[in-house]
């Protein structure tokens, strides 16, 4: 199987560490050869967040490049926009509608983009849009909007519902786990 | 059964499996998790060490009593270590030693794009280079055995994508190491003129050695795929080369790349029509190869600058262009800022409002640079902040000692800015240092630190009085300080600032995402009162912005510091 790609971007302190390590043992689970890529350190704080995940029978370089990735998986609009170049033609993006300012527009020095969403679909890429944060409040906490993400890419993924829910269980400290569970399963439901 | 790792994770499961007993680090983005996961081990003692110096040494008694032992650190961190390193390259060692050193090719977090290759050649060490996490463990493991056998030092050359990407590793049980029993060897290990120039020949014998055996060895692998293209190259290069080019080339991978092999090389071009050296950073391989006859392509084509990846390779070996789309619209930058809730932000607001000079550190505090505070004047490397204020104030008087401030976070300070602040009072400059505490060292992720009153494995620990120890250094005007109260910060700088003798501000409260912290309830903004006069806009804060004329916090980042509260002349912000 040629290997395949998926971009996880989103706004440090969203979560996407985890998100790309929940798919991970989801991949490795079903036999692929799999690398995680992750971003550490000064990115973390606020700033545009990048993880990528590989998987294939064997996989060479932990990187996506632009044009490679099937799949982006995008925590904050403008995060989508920003990577879209990495997209592969045919390929989908799922997002989450939560818009957060960056210091530029903050600061007045840049203006936050209009109708992201629909200006991509303009393009002719497949984007599926679902409000991860609202979902993850409706489970109980705002912190899970990144598992309530995975719950709607899950559905754009070919793997059965209890694969997911073990590499939850594996990724998740115990005492999240079942709010983590009930976010996962509302974002199932959202599409 | 296969486990995803980090690269830093597999490394400290080497470091496990080889019997190593002591591990004593610095962190620093992209080496810290090396030494978070082996503290996880018990059968290792690890800690954190104030420095990456005081950590090579201690890892160089723990290799003269006879364990296997390890320090790690990013680039810049083996600088620091750069004197111990030099000179164990002379003693060698008696338990193996192997160091890690993480570069950061691209500079995801880091100040400079060094390639510490020239220190392996310079302080006459051996390095190995693993490319994937499996490579990470199998090469700490081979580390130990070469450092024992050749009685060297071995650096592990790992990079920001080795560290820090997963892949699958086998786990193997522990092999447990008797000590090797300690003997009194003033020859090898009292480095004094007389016996270091008795050393020296062994070490050029030794390197000789190591030269040979990297001509036949499991770790330098050859694939010959019957191309007449050939590729040398090391490290995460190999993977993206394997990425972009596939069977279509032969390669040479070196697992050793100090020092590297002649004839294996030689051997490998004269089967090549064209041979390409695929290296990150600086032309290590590329010099090796050209010094000892053999043309190849590298720099030429690959550049100095940042990372390589399949994208570049293809382009530039297959003449293959990616193809994407883009957005037409301009995408705002988003740069990384302070957290909400970041004792920082109150300190660098007041240094912005008084209009100081700010000398730098090496912290979450260096983005006080960014905008909209813009409260820094420069940023060199750890501990620089304060030695380079005093420079600046010998230069600039008794004027720039009124108007200008050193910023260095606590473990910064512990790591190397002590020595700047004895320098201030020894050489005497009114200087005005802050030190922001906030309990924890920050960026690298929360790590402990000889302040936070807890050690590596999270116990109970010695933990210095920062106040008594800048009394004891001879500072005289030691003032402390909660950030979260601006108008009570900046009176104290005005105070510090107009005195005519050097003082220390300790700027103190915990980091906000700090576990044990807790938080006030998101502030709201009262629609009435808020006019939209963006005053609380600048401050920086990742939490409020501005929508269709009123300010907006947003209540999955806000906890509740107040900072924005006092900015608001209006009374528009409340709990």
């Amino acid at each position: 199987m040629e290997t395949r790609s998926i971009m996880i971007v989103g706004v440090g302190g969203q979560g996407s560490l985890l998100a790309s390590r929940i798919i991970g043992n989801v991949l490795l689970s079903q036999g692929y050869d799999v690398k995680v890529s992750e971003v550490h350190g000064m990115s973390q704080r606020g700033g545009s967040v990048v993880t990528y995940v590989k998987y294939g029978d064997r996989v060479y370089s932990p990187v996506v490049e632009k044009g490679e990735a099937d799949i982006i998986i995008s925590f904050e609009q403008l995060e989508a926009a920003r990577y879209v170049q990495y997209l592969k033609k045919g390929g989908h993006i799922v997002t989450s509608t939560q818009q957060i300012d960056p210091m530029p527009v903050i600061t007045g020095a840049a203006e936050y983009p209009e109708d992201i969403i629909g200006k991509l679909r303009a393009k002719g890429v497949d984007v599926i849009a679902a409000d991860a944060l609202a979902i993850a409040e409706q489970a109980g906490t705002s912190k899970a909007s990144n598992v309530a993400l995975m719950g709607v890419v899950s559905k754009k993924m070919d793997f059965e519902e209890s694969v997911w829910l073990s590499a939850l269980e594996q990724c998740v400290p115990p005492k999240f786990l079942e709010l983590n569970k009930k976010a996962f399963a509302l974002g199932r439901e959202a599409v | 059964m296969k486990t995803l790792m980090l690269g830093n994770e597999a490394f400290a499961r080497g470091l496990y499996e080889a019997g190593c007993r002591v591990v004593s680090s610095y962190p620093g983005t992209p080496s810290t998790e090396v030494t978070e996961a082996a503290a996880k081990y018990d059968e290792i003692y690890a800690e954190w060490a104030p420095n990456e110096k005081v950590a090579m040494e201690v890892a160089l008694g723990a290799s003269m009593a006879g364990a296997r032992s390890f320090c790690g650190m990013k680039h810049v961190g083996l600088n620091v270590a750069a004197d111990p390193l030099y000179t164990a390259g002379y003693t060698g060692v008696t338990g193996g030693m192997v160091i890690c050193v993480a570069d950061d090719p691209g500079m995801h977090s880091s100040q400079n794009e060094q390639d510490s290759r020239h220190h392996a050649i310079a302080s006459k060490t051996m390095m190995v280079e693993p490319s994937d996490s499996a490579e990470c463990k199998e090469y700490a493991k081979a580390a130990f055995e070469l450092s024992e056998r050749f009685d060297v030092p071995v650096i592990v050359r790992m990079s920001t994508r080795v560290s820090h990407s997963q892949s699958a590793v086998e786990l193997c049980p522990r092999e447990e190491r008797e000590l090797i029993p300690y003997e009194k060897n003033p020859g090898k290990y009292v480095m004094m003129p007389g016996n270091a120039i008795r050393r020296h020949p062994i070490v050029e014998e030794r390197m000789a050695a190591i030269a040979g055996y990297a001509e036949d060895c499991p770790l330098n692998t050859v694939e010959d795929n019957g191309s007449e293209i050939g590729v040398i190259t090391a490290g995460i290069c190999y993977q993206y080369a394997k990425e972009a080019l596939g069977d279509s080339v032969n390669y040479l991978k070196l697992g050793i790349v100090n020092p590297m092999p002649v004839k294996l090389i030689k051997d490998f071009a004269a089967k090549c029509r064209e041979v390409f050296v695929i290296e990150e950073l600086d032309d290590i391989i590329e010099t090796h190869c050209k010094k000892n006859g053999v043309a190849v392509k590298g720099k030429e084509l690959f550049g100095w600058l940042g990372e390589i990846s399949q994208l570049k390779i293809r382009d530039k070996i297959l003449g293959v262009k990616a193809e994407y789309d883009t957005f037409e619209d301009n995408v705002p930058v988003r740069p990384p800022v302070m957290c909400a809730g970041c004792p920082h932000r109150g300190l660098f607001y007041c240094l912005k409002k008084l209009g100081v000079t700010v000398s730098g550190d090496i912290g979450c505090y260096t983005l006080g640079a960014a905008a909209p505070l813009c409260a820094m004047d420069s940023t060199i490397c750890m501990g620089a902040s304060i030695s380079a204020l005093h420079g600046f104030n010998k230069v600039r008087g008794a004027e720039s000692e009124k108007k200008s401030v050193a910023v260095i976070g606590d473990s910064t300070f512990m790591h190397s800015g002590m020595t700047g602040l004895v320098n201030i009072a020894y050489n005497s400059t009114n200087s005005t240092v802050i030190i922001l505490d906030n309990s924890i060292t920050g960026m690298t992720g929360h790590q402990q630190n000889p302040t936070t009153g807890k050690n590596l494995k999270g116990d109970p620990a010695y933990a210095v009085d920062l106040v008594a120890l800048c009394h004891a250094m001879g500072i005289s005007s030691v003032r402390v300080v909660d950030p979260y109260h601006m108008a009570e910060t900046e009176a104290v700088i005005r105070e510090e600032l107009a005195k005519e003798e050097p003082s220390v501000i300790i700027s103190r409260r915990p980091c906000a995402l700090l576990k044990y912290v807790k938080h006030n309830p998101p502030l709201k903004v009262n629609t009435d009162k808020c006019v939209g006069c963006k005053q609380c806009l600048k401050i920086g804060c990742p939490a409020i912005s501005i929508h269709n004329g009123k300010c907006v916090i947003d209540h999955t980042q806000c906890v509740g510091c107040g900072i924005c509260k006092e900015m608001c002349k209006l009374n528009a912000i409340g709990d």
